[in-house]
C-alpha cells in the first residue's frame, strides 16, 4: 500500500518483486512476495508502466507512450490502483 | 493429437479476439502461457484413494528424468509461468522431489504442491518454512477419521493432521487444507474450517470430479442436490476466506440470473485456455481433471517442447474458441455457469454440449439417471496388490431414510468401498 498519491509530477516504477508477462490483452502482473496475480487490461497501460522506471515523472512516461491529454486522468486512476495494490512503487533517489 | 468431441463452438469468422472487453472474454481466447499449470510429477503413490483423479499408484517407467524435469522448469521460466501446482501421485515419493523444488524456486517458478502429508516430517516442515515461493496443500477429505479414511485410506487422517502440526510448529503459515467435497463431508464444512483455523491453515474446497478412479465412485460420493445448495450457501457465507480453485462455478447458477450470486473466481472453464496439466511422462492435457486421450494435446518431449504444445496444438486451438452453449444456451443461468465442467460431462458419459451432470437447475437429472456410456479410461496406474493404507469401508447411519416407513432404517445404510 502506498500513501503517496500518484500525480503527473511523481516518479514511480514497477515494484521490485513484480514481474510483467505480456499477453494479447495487456499483461499479467505477478507479485512474487504476495503471490498475487493482477491484470493490466490494455497494451497501452503496459507501455506506460514499463516506461515509468526510465522516466523522471509520470507525466513524462505518459507523454512517451503518446497518451492524449484527455486520457491522462483515466491513466492516473489506473496507476493509483496499481500503487494501491503494491504493483508500482515510488522511485527512490 | 485429438480434437475434443462435439463441443459447441462459434463459427470460425467470429473467433477473432476482441480488442477490449471483460477479462473472462479475453481468457476464452487463451493466453500466451497458462495461469494455472498443474504438473503431476509421478504416478507413484503410497495411498490408493478411491477418487484419485489420475488413477495413481504405480510409477510409470517413462516418467521424466531429473534432467528433463529441470529442462521443463527452465522452459516455464522462459514462458514466465510464475508458479506451478505440483501433484501426483504423491510428489514427495520421487527421490528428487526436494531437489526439483529448490531448482524451481531458484528459477523463479513458485511451487504449490499437494501432498498426503506422510513425508512432511518436522525436518521437512522446517525446510519448507525457510523456502520462499513454496506453498503446501495437505489433502483431507473428512473432518473425522471415519469419513476421511473411507476415501483416502487407513491412517491418512492422522498423517494429515500430523503434517499440519509439524508445519505449524515450524512456523509455516497460510498453507492449505484441501478438501474434496463429497456426500459424506458436506455436513462437516464448519469442522473443516475449525481444523484449518487450529493449525493456521487456509481451507480450500474443491469439487469431486468423475475423473480417474473418481469415475467409479462418483455416483455414490457426489453431493446430493440439497447438499449442493448447502455448499453454495456455505461458500457465499464464507466468501474469500475459503479457496475453491474456481471449481464450483456450476453452483453459481443458484444465484440470480444477473450473476450477482456468482462465487468468487473466473467462473469459466479454463481448460486449454488458462489451465493445463503436464503428466509424469510429459503428456500435456487440457486440464487436471481430463487425463484422457480425448484431451491430450501433445508431449513436452516433442519438438518445440511445452511452449509449442501450449501455443499451437490443434486441441488447444480448438478449445480457445468461444462456447455457444448448445442445449444450455436458453437457460437463464448460462452466463453464470456456462454449461459447467467439460471433464465432468465427459467422464459421466454426457454430451459436452449439454448440462453439467450436477446442473443445479436439474437439467441433467434425466440424463444422469438414464443409460450412460462412460468412456473407457486411457491410462491406469492403480496399485494391483494389497496397499498398506487401503480405504476403509464406511458404515454410516443414513442421512435420510430411503422410505419414511422403513421399519429398520439401518438396513438402508450401505457399506461402500
Amino acid at each position: 500500500m502506498s500513501a503517496t498519491p500518484v500525480t503527473l509530477d511523481g516518479a514511480w516504477r514497477l515494484s521490485g518483486s513484480v514481474a510483467l508477462r505480456p499477453e494479447p490483452f495487456g499483461a499479467l502482473a505477478y507479485d512474487f512476495s504476495t503471490r498475487r496475480l493482477s491484470f493490466l487490461k490494455t497494451p497501452a497501460l503496459v507501455d506506460v508502466v514499463r516506461r515509468l522506471a526510465g522516466s523522471p515523472s509520470v507525466g513524462d512516461a505518459l507523454a512517451g507512450a503518446r497518451v492524449a491529454e484527455g486520457e491522462r486522468p483515466a491513466y492516473l486512476r489506473a496507476l493509483a490502483g496499481l500503487a494501491d495494490g503494491g504493483l508500482i512503487e515510488e522511485q527512490t533517489r | 493429437m485429438t480434437i475434443a468431441p462435439t463441443r459447441p463452438t462459434a463459427d470460425r469468422h467470429t473467433r477473432d479476439r476482441p480488442a477490449v472487453g471483460r477479462l473472462v472474454d479475453q481468457f476464452e481466447y487463451g493466453l500466451d502461457a497458462p495461469i494455472c499449470l498443474t504438473w503431476e510429477l509421478t504416478y507413484a503413490c503410497n495411498l490408493a484413494c478411491v477418487h484419485c483423479l489420475s488413477s495413481s499408484g504405480r510409477r510409470d517407467p517413462r516418467e521424466l528424468s531429473t534432467e528433463e524435469c529441470k529442462a521443463l522448469i527452465d522452459e516455464f521460466e522462459r514462458m514466465q509461468i510464475f508458479y506451478v501446482n505440483i501433484g501426483g501421485g504423491e510428489p514427495t515419493v520421487r527421490p528428487d522431489f526436494w531437489e526439483l523444488l529448490d531448482y524451481a524456486v531458484a528459477h523463479h517458478v513458485g511451487v504449490k504442491f499437494s501432498t498426503n502429508g506422510f513425508r512432511i516430517t518436522p525436518e521437512r516442515a522446517a525446510q519448507l518454512a525457510a523456502t520462499d515461493y513454496v506453498d503446501v496443500q495437505i489433502s483431507l477429505d473428512g473432518a473425522t477419521a471415519e469419513v476421511n479414511d473411507h476415501v483416502r485410506g487407513a491412517g491418512t487422517y492422522d498423517a494429515a493432521l500430523r503434517a499440519m502440526a509439524n508445519m505449524q510448529a515450524a512456523g509455516m503459515t497460510d498453507f492449505k487444507l484441501s478438501v474434496v467435497c463429497t456426500r459424506h463431508n458436506i455436513g462437516q464444512l464448519d469442522e473443516f474450517k475449525a481444523i484449518a483455523d487450529r493449525y493456521g491453515a487456509q481451507l480450500r474446497l474443491t469439487r469431486l470430479r468423475p475423473s480417474g478412479r473418481g469415475a467409479d465412485v462418483w455416483d455414490e460420493l457426489h453431493p446430493l442436490p440439497e447438499q449442493q445448495r448447502e455448499l453454495y450457501d456455505w461458500l457465499v457465507a464464507n466468501g474469500d476466506k475459503v479457496l475453491t480453485g474456481d471449481s464450483f462455478f456450476h453452483l453459481s447458477a443458484f444465484g440470480p440470473a444477473d450473476g450477482s450470486g456468482a462465487l468468487p473466481g473466473l467462473n469459466l472453464c479454463g481448460a486449454g485456455r488458462v489451465v493445463c496439466l503436464v503428466d509424469p511422462i510429459g503428456d500435456v492435457y487440457a486440464c487436471p481433471f481430463a487425463i484422457h486421450d480425448q484431451f491430450l494435446a501433445g508431449n513436452v518431449r516433442s519438438v518445440g517442447g511445452f511452449d509449442e504444445v501450449w501455443k499451437h496444438s490443434a486441441l488447444f486451438e480448438d478449445l480457445r474458441s468461444p462456447q455457444t452453449g448448445g442445449a444450455c444456451r436458453s437457460c437463464s443461468a448460462f452466463d453464470t455457469c456456462r454449461g459447467g465442467c467439460m471433464a465432468a460431462k465427459f467422464f459421466t458419459g454426457l454430451p459436452l454440449d449439454g448440462p453439467d451432470p450436477e446442473c443445479v437447475k436439474g437439467n441433467a437429472t434425466t440424463a444422469v439417471a438414464g443409460d450412460r456410456k462412460r468412456p473407457d479410461s486411457s491410462q491406469d496406474h492403480s496399485h494391483k496388490g494389497t496397499v498398506r493404507h487401503a480405504p476403509v469401508p464406511l458404515i454410516l447411519a443414513p442421512t435420510r431414510l430411503a422410505n419414511a416407513c422403513d421399519e429398520n432404517p439401518l438396513q438402508s445404510a450401505r457399506t461402500v468401498g
